[in-house]
Order: structure tokens, then sequence, then C-alpha cells
């Protein structure tokens, strides 16, 4: 008799799904793209937070960025919108259905350039959202021009120098409303991980910029979206522990070096200070610190800012509770009378 | 839908002048911003519960105060209610227009003006009945700053004397106007008074024109077209409206905003069952309408020709990718921006063919209040049955004018939610694919976010795609595809509404129109049989794809005339894409594109010439 060992369990979540029911298809992104990253952090994130994948819509644009909601949630409805103007599809859906999960996927050159006049509505609205951008500084599927976030002095695999200066995102969001608002950089696993497993906590627009490698068209000297000028100059705001509202686990709160952050479901973040003590509720010190890491040339990462008591868009509009799109005739057509009364005023 | 279809009666005795009894149109020519809309709405009202046909045309700049405007009430017993070329009666209160305004009158015409003008010296075959608004309006209104929106009430009173339109009418309509202002109507009533004390004691009537009591409105209700499709739209059930402002269907989404939040709101819990977002452009709220109606809303945006032409790419989307969404475009004059406050046909072809590759739309036709109404309810229906963007063509005169109509019918039929999958349908099947025609009618079956099942989900793409919904690039996948697309749209021209058809079995001759048009071709057929003994038959077309029938329509005449509102003939350039070549030479075209509403004169001279007669 042979003794064979029972294979271990497959690990499960608190829904009871196994992580495979979260993957998407094979990517057919370049090898080493700093996007497939970001998919995998997505399938980790969705999974430990046991969020049921068909309560999740994906919505992205256009460009290679774009392409990856293929490549992750397979089990969640997904709509690959037109160029820069995934917000306004991902706005109709939500106020359709108010109880889905939308989580957006956008390039910088679909949110920066023809998507800005979407994106900076989207901010301003603090419709619930996970917006991600994932940005590096080019347009890859239309091999290698500049898109709006690359910075001034950046250079091209042509050698073509950027003589523009770039859009921040993060600033742009912070200034008109997202209530979410961090930078991160696909190789830093553990600090974008925690930043997505707070996205899912946080009800309103979360606005959550990337940065993400272009290994064919960006990845060289002289770029400054590289994995080697990030690995250079990636300066963490602070050091993030997420704790869902499911875990019970006490957060070890130093006073003078841990600040705590409470989300709308009840999970926790703790942000651990590093070099200066951050303040991410506080929108004039996001602002300032962004303008001093780009002086530097420095790419701040980390929660930026957040804030927790603005309403979001869907709760300003006053509606019902079950979403619209399920709402039967009965509630939908007002009665006879209605109209009878509606002609008599006309008569 | 009788006030639509049933032509005015043949053979009304119709007394011929001196006197224009309850046949005449008056012009009332003001300063935009001055208050004059409510003084012409009463005049309208108060003839239209005398039971005399009356139709209003407002002829406005795109501005806010200070240019000239001109508002046309045409009264009419035989119940023509298009515009009337011929003016018979002035109001002249615009001192910049009003030299212009009286030159361009036919002989025999009547003049009320404000007596400084002086315009009794311009011209020696009018009649001129001068009157001193300054001076009657201090008396009525002490306030002084209020006047000049009072002032124009005057010529409610001076035109109720001329014309012999009862007081107490004019008093009810001006109550109705005013709604609970009752201080302001009370004001405006006691200017009415003066005007018609002052017509009585000092102006001899001298004109042909006058009213009676004709009793011959019925039931009727008086609404402009925005309104109706806005009311057409709460009773389909919409629940996500997203728009943004635009002459001249601004009115339609804000009308259905003051019902919606009368009789859409849940009265438990005191929360709308339904979301009017205000877009940041038309590209965002056709976005967010595809986005809403995939998720399986009923959505909704209203837009002008500028707003298509912006939503041309997200269309493409919609049609490709197979979303329901209703679009209300009100046609104004284009190109470009063209004549925002004037009315045209003129987005016909660009919305049929919108967006770019091969795409084509169901558009509907609505001519009249009752039409918008139901085709509204309609289009929601089709949306969501066939899964497409479908766009209720009004246009400027339609939507933005009042107009005469037949109470709407409540609807009956439940709403039509078209294949959508549930969770225990997919529990059953195991499965579906998104594309697939299983009922080959080239609709497929959807699932909406959401729904709770491992299966449920799929990709929605404006790329190329399968059956499955999966990403494709193969020729035959995507040849296979746009044939059942193309099969679609014939299970579209089977469901759309179909034509109105008036054959007069002795015509040789047939005329053919959509929309707005229709009112003026009424008319203009009763001119071509009265005065050239040449009787038509007649086809209103409702929708496109065109009908089946339309083809017959054309085969059993010699010639048709296609009447329309643009320079183009873009409606009889899409018969000719639709149509078999050999009736093509049949077709004949008559346009008009001046930006007022067309006119029966003008169709009927253009038919007269095209003739020989």
């Amino acid at each position: 008799m042979s003794t064979v060992a029972a294979p271990p369990p497959k690990k499960v979540n608190r829904i009871g799904l196994e992580v495979v029911g979260y993957k998407g298809l094979r990517t057919t992104l370049c090898a080493g793209c700093g996007h497939n990253s970001i998919s995998e952090r997505v399938i980790e994130a969705f999974f430990e937070m046991g969020v049921a994948p068909w309560r999740v819509i994906k919505l992205s644009g256009i460009g290679c960025s774009s392409k990856s909601p293929a490549y992750f949630l397979s089990m969640s409805h997904g709509f690959n919108a037109v160029h820069g103007r995934m917000p306004s599809v991902a706005t109709g859906a939500m106020l359709a259905n108010r109880t889905l999960l939308a989580l957006g996927v956008s390039g910088d050159g679909d949110t920066a350039s023809i998507g800005i006049g979407q994106f900076v509505h989207l901010m301003r609205r603090n419709l619930p959202i996970i917006y991600i951008i994932e940005n590096n500084g080019c347009y890859g599927l239309t091999k290698g021009q500049f898109s709006a976030t690359a910075d001034l002095g950046s250079k091209l695999k042509t050698g073509v120098i950027n003589d523009l200066p770039p859009i921040d995102t993060c600033a742009l969001a912070i200034e008109l409303g997202a209530t979410f608002v961090a930078r991160s950089f696909s190789g830093d696993k553990k600090q974008l991980s925690a930043l997505l497993r707070a996205a899912i906590s946080h009800r309103g627009t979360v606005m959550l910029d990337v940065i993400s490698p272009c290994v064919t068209f960006n990845d060289h000297e002289g770029s400054t979206k590289s994995y080697g000028y990030m690995k250079d100059h990636e300066e963490p705001l602070h050091e993030i522990d997420f704790v869902p509202y499911f875990e019970d686990i006490d957060i070890e709160i130093q006073p003078g070096t841990t600040r705590e952050v409470t989300l709308h479901d009840g999970s926790r973040l703790a942000l651990k200070k590093l070099a200066e003590d951050y303040d991410p509720t506080d929108r004039l010190e996001s602002r300032r610190a962004l303008d001093q890491a780009a002086r530097t040339g420095e790419v701040l990462t980390g929660l930026l800012y957040v804030e927790t008591n603005r309403p979001d868009f869907l709760q300003l509009l006053n509606l019902v509770e079950e979403p619209l799109a399920l709402l039967g005739q009965d509630r939908l057509r007002p009665p006879e009378s209605a109209l009878t009364e509606i002609m008599e005023e006309l008569r | 839908m009788s006030s639509v279809e049933t032509l005015p009666a043949q053979g009304l005795a119709s007394p011929e002048p001196p006197h224009l009894v309850n046949d005449f149109s008056i012009q009332v020519a003001t300063v935009n911003g001055s208050g004059s809309q409510s003084a012409n709405i009463v005049l309208l009202r108060a003839l239209f519960q005398m039971g005399i046909p009356v139709s209003a045309k407002n002829l406005f700049p795109s501005n806010i105060a200070g240019l000239p405007t001109w508002y046309t009430i045409r009264a009419n017993h035989r119940g023509f209610i298009s515009r009337k070329k011929e003016i018979d009666v002035v109001v002249a209160m615009n001192p910049e227009t009003a030299e212009e305004d009286v030159r361009n009158l036919a002989p025999g015409a009547a003049v009320v003006y404000d007596a400084p003008l002086g315009l009794n010296r311009l011209r020696s075959d009018l009649h001129f009945y001068p009157a001193p608004f300054d001076k009657l309006v201090t008396p009525v209104c002490p306030e002084a700053k209020l006047r000049r929106l009072v002032r124009n009430m005057i010529y409610d009173g001076i035109l109720a004397h001329l014309l012999g339109i009862e007081m107490e009418e004019i008093r009810k309509a001006l109550f109705k106007q005013f709604k609970k202002k009752v201080k302001a109507a009370e004001l405006n009533w006691r200017a009415v008074e003066a005007g018609f004390e002052y017509a009585r004691q000092n102006l001899t009537k001298t004109d042909p024109c006058r009213v009676e009591r004709l009793n011959a409105n019925g039931n009727k209700i008086i609404i402009e077209g925005n309104a109706a499709a806005a009311l057409g739209a709460m009773f389909a059930g919409v629940s996500v409206v997203t728009w943004y402002p635009i002459t001249p269907s601004s009115s339609l989404c804000e009308t259905l905003i003051d019902y919606a939040r009368r009789y859409r709101i849940d009265p438990q819990t005191g929360k709308a069952t339904f979301a009017i977002v205000q877009a940041e452009d038309e590209l965002a709220s056709i976005g967010m309408a595809l986005g809403a109606g995939w998720a399986g809303a009923r959505s909704m945006t209203s837009t002008a020709g500028p707003g298509i032409s912006l939503m041309s790419e997200f269309i493409g989307l919609g049609y490709y990718a197979e979303i329901p969404t209703v679009v209300f475009d009100v046609q104004r004059v284009g190109p470009s921006t063209g004549l925002p406050t004037r009315t045209a046909q003129s987005d016909i072809l660009s919305t049929a063919l919108l967006s770019h590759g091969d795409t084509k739309h169901p558009l509907l036709f609505p001519c009249s209040p009752e039409e918008c109404f139901e085709f509204t309810l309609q289009a929601f229906d089709l949306a969501e049955e066939l899964q497409t963007p479908v766009f209720v063509m009004l246009d400027l005169d339609l939507g933005m004018n009042y107009w005469m109509a037949e109470p709407f019918r409540y609807p009956t039929a439940p709403l039509k939610r078209g294949k959508v999958l549930s969770a225990a349908d997919l529990e059953r099947l195991g499965g579906f694919a998104r594309y697939k025609d299983v009922d080959g009618d080239g609709v497929g079956y959807r699932t909406l976010p959401g729904t709770e099942h491992p299966l449920a989900a799929y990709f929605t793409r404006g790329s190329g795609h399968n059956e499955r919904a999966a990403y494709t690039e193969r020729p035959d996948d995507y040849t296979r595809n746009m044939d059942r697309l193309a099969r679609k749209f014939e299970t579209i021209r089977r469901m759309a509404p179909a034509p109105v058809l008036d054959l007069r079995p002795e015509a040789r001759m047939g005329v053919l129109a959509v929309g707005t048009t229709h009112w003026a071709l009424v008319e203009s057929r009763d001119q071509l049989d009265r005065e050239y003994s040449l009787p038509s038959s007649y086809l209103r077309l409702r929708a496109f794809p065109f009908h089946p029938s339309v083809a017959d329509f054309i085969d059993r005449h010699d010639r048709v005339y296609v009447v329309e509102q643009n320079r183009d003939g873009q409606l009889l350039d899409l018969l000719k894409l639709d149509l078999d070549p050999a009736l093509l030479p049949r077709l004949r075209s008559v346009r008009y594109y001046g930006g007022l509403p067309i006119d029966a004169r003008t169709i009927t001279d253009d038919i007269v010439q095209q003739e020989g007669l």
C-alpha cells in the first residue's frame, strides 16, 4: 500500500470562492508589463476581501491599460468603452444599479488627454468607483508616443524630449473632490495591495494612480516612468497596513508614529510614519507635498488624501434603495389618475 | 390619434373676404425678454377656449433679452394649423422691426401698433390701429419697474375688442397662465381691460378679421411636443435620464424633471424612482445613457444636431455592442451652430447612419404631441426589445411650439423589457452566448450586471466579438456578426410604427413626408385639389427603417413628391438607399429650408411648378 499525501485543501475566501474565481483570461500584454502586476493585485484584493464577483462591474477605455480588465474577474460583467469615456459609462451603470461595485481601469493617455473632460467630472461627482490609472507616461498600443503625464524633460526611445509639463492626476483629483486619492507603483506589491483593499472599503471616488512601466516603449534611460527610475525615486509617504472589518486584529497605535483611518465598511488603515509625518486628511498638505515632490523629481506614493464624510454622488440623488434597473412597472409607471390629472391641467 | 389622421373636413363653408371669420393669422412683433410670451399664450388660449382651432409659432432669437421676436397665432375653422405664410393682423411693438414688419404685409392687413411709432405714414392700403401703450399702462400699473412686463397685455385687450374675442375667455386664460400668482394676474388683467376699453372708445373696426365661438376643439389639450415626449418617457418608466442643455431640446428634460418630481417619488420612502443627471457634455450624456441601458435601466438622453454629432462615436458602440437607450433629437437648423432657434428636418440622414463603420439606427418620426407621447412609449420598448439605441426625431417646431392635441391615452400594454436572462434562467440553460441568434430575429439574450450567477458575466466591447462576446479578429466571426445585425434591422422594420396612408383612388400623384411637414402638406393637398384639380395620395412615414408598404405606394403612382425641411433632400436620399432602383425615377423632391416651419403655399407652388401647371 503506497501512501499518497492528500492534496492540501484549497484556500477559499469568506464567501467560499477560490482565488481562481477572481482570475481572468491569460494576458496578451508584453511580458514584464506593469499592468500585469496590477491585475495580479486586483485579483488578490477582491479575493481577500471576499467580494462577490457578480457584484462587480469592470470598465475601461481604450489602450493597453484598458485591455487589462479581460485579465481579471472573469465572473464580473466587463465593459470596454470608447477612448477616454469610460467614466460616463460607469456613471450610467451606477445610476442604474447602485448596489454594484465599479472598478474602472484607464491609462494615462485614456485619462489625461482624450478623457480629461470625463475624468474631471467623475472626480467632481465623487461617484462610488475605484478608478485606476495604469500610468506609464506613453501610448503603448500605438507604439510609444508621449502622454500628458510624461514628465518635463523625459526622453522617448527615439530621443525626443518632452517639453511640456505633466498633468498630475492625483493633484487634480484632490482639487476636484475625489475622496480617496493615492499613488502607487506596480512593483510595490505590499503598498498597492493595501491600497486596493482599502479602495474596496471606501465609498466614493477612489483615484489610484499606479506608475506602471511600459517595458517596450518607456523603460529606458531618460524615462521617468521606468522600473529603474521608480527604484531610485519612489518616496513612500508611509508604511500602510490594511485591516479588513471582518478580521479582529488590533492595530498597534503609537502616538506620533501611526495614523489610523477608518473606512466606510469599518475596515481600518494604519499609516506608519516614515521620514516625515503626513496627514492624508489635510487637503492643503497633500497639495504641498505633491508640489514639493514634483520639484525634486521624487515620486510620492501612498495614500495622498482621504475624506470619509462626504456623501457620494448616488446619495445626493436620493434614490430608492432597490436598483433602478430592477424596479418593476408598478414602481416605474405612474397610475392612470396621474395622466388624467395632467391632461386636465393642460386643457 | 384622431387629430393626427383626420384631415380637415372637405367642402365646409368657407367665408371669403371681406369677412375672415375664424380664419386669419396674427403676428406679434416684440423685443425678447419683454414678457410678451405670457400675453401671446393668453391670446392663443382664449381663442382655443372659444373652440377655434389654433396654432402658434414662436419665432425667437438665440438671445435672452433685447432682440426681435415674432409670435404667430393662426386661427383656422377648418383645422389647418401649419404656419400661414400671409399675415392678416400685425401687432407692432418693436420699434426696431416695426417699419419692416409693416412694409412686408399684404394689402388689407391690420396693424395694431404703439402710437408713437407713427406707422400709419408708411402705407395707405392697411388698416391701422394706433394705441398709446405707455399712457395706458401707467394708471393700471403704478409700480414703474413692472410696467415693461405688463404693457404687452394691453394688446390682448385691444385684439379682444377688434376681433371679438370673449373677454371672459381671456380672463380665464390669463389666470391659468399665472397659476397661483393671483396678484400678478389681477395686475395683468387690468392692463387687458385698459386695452379693451381704449379700443372700444377710440378705434373703429375696418379690417375683415373676426372670431366667432366654434366649439370645434372638443376635449383637446394644448401642449408642446417636448412636454409630450417628456410625459411619454415618464409613463414609459424611464429611470435614468442624462442630458446636456441645448436649444431646442432642453425643455424636454426640464419638463420631465418637473413631472418626475411630482409623480415618481416613492410615497412610502420619499425617494426617487429615477435619476436625472445633467452631464458635462453630450459625449458624457450618451455615455451615461448607454451605461445605464447596459446595466438594465430604461435610459434616455435628449439633444439637438450638435449633440447628435458629438454622440456619433458612442452611438456606434451602442449599435455594435447592442445596448438599449432612447435618444431624442429635437432638430434645429445646421450645419454647425446654424440657427439654434429655427426649425429643420436636417438630421435625418446623419442620424440614420450615425457613426463610423456600417451602422444604421431606428428613427421614429412623430408629427404631433400625441405621437410624441406614443412613440416615446414605443421607443423605450423597441430599444430594450431590440437592444439598440432608438432615436425619436422631433424638430423645434414640434418640440417648442404649442399644439392642440387629443388627451393622451394611458398605456395599457405592459413594458416590454426584452430578452434578459435571470439567474434562474442561467441555471436552467447552463450558460448563454450573448450574441447568438437563438430566435432567428437577430436579437441575442443578455444578462444584467449584478445577476447573482457565476455564468452571468460577459464582456461588452466595441472591438470585434464573437457569439460568446469574446474578442476576435476572425473574418468569419466578424461577417457573421454583422450579418446578424443586418437581420436585426429587418426585425426593426417589422416592429417600428407603420406609415399612415391616405389613398385617393383617382390620384396619379403621391406625396410623402415625415414629422411636422405633415401639417403644411395636408393643407397643400387641399390647395392642389381645390385650386388646381390635382388630387393626391399621401403616405406619411413614421419610422426608419422604412415600412415595406412604401414601395407599394410609390408603385401605385406615376410620381411621388418627397416633401421635407432641409436643403439636400435627406429623406429622399435615405429612401433611395432603401428602395428598388426601378422605383427611383418616380420620386421628386420638394424642399424648404428657411428655418421657419414649412407652409402649405410653398409646397403647393413648388409642386405646381414641377407639374408644369
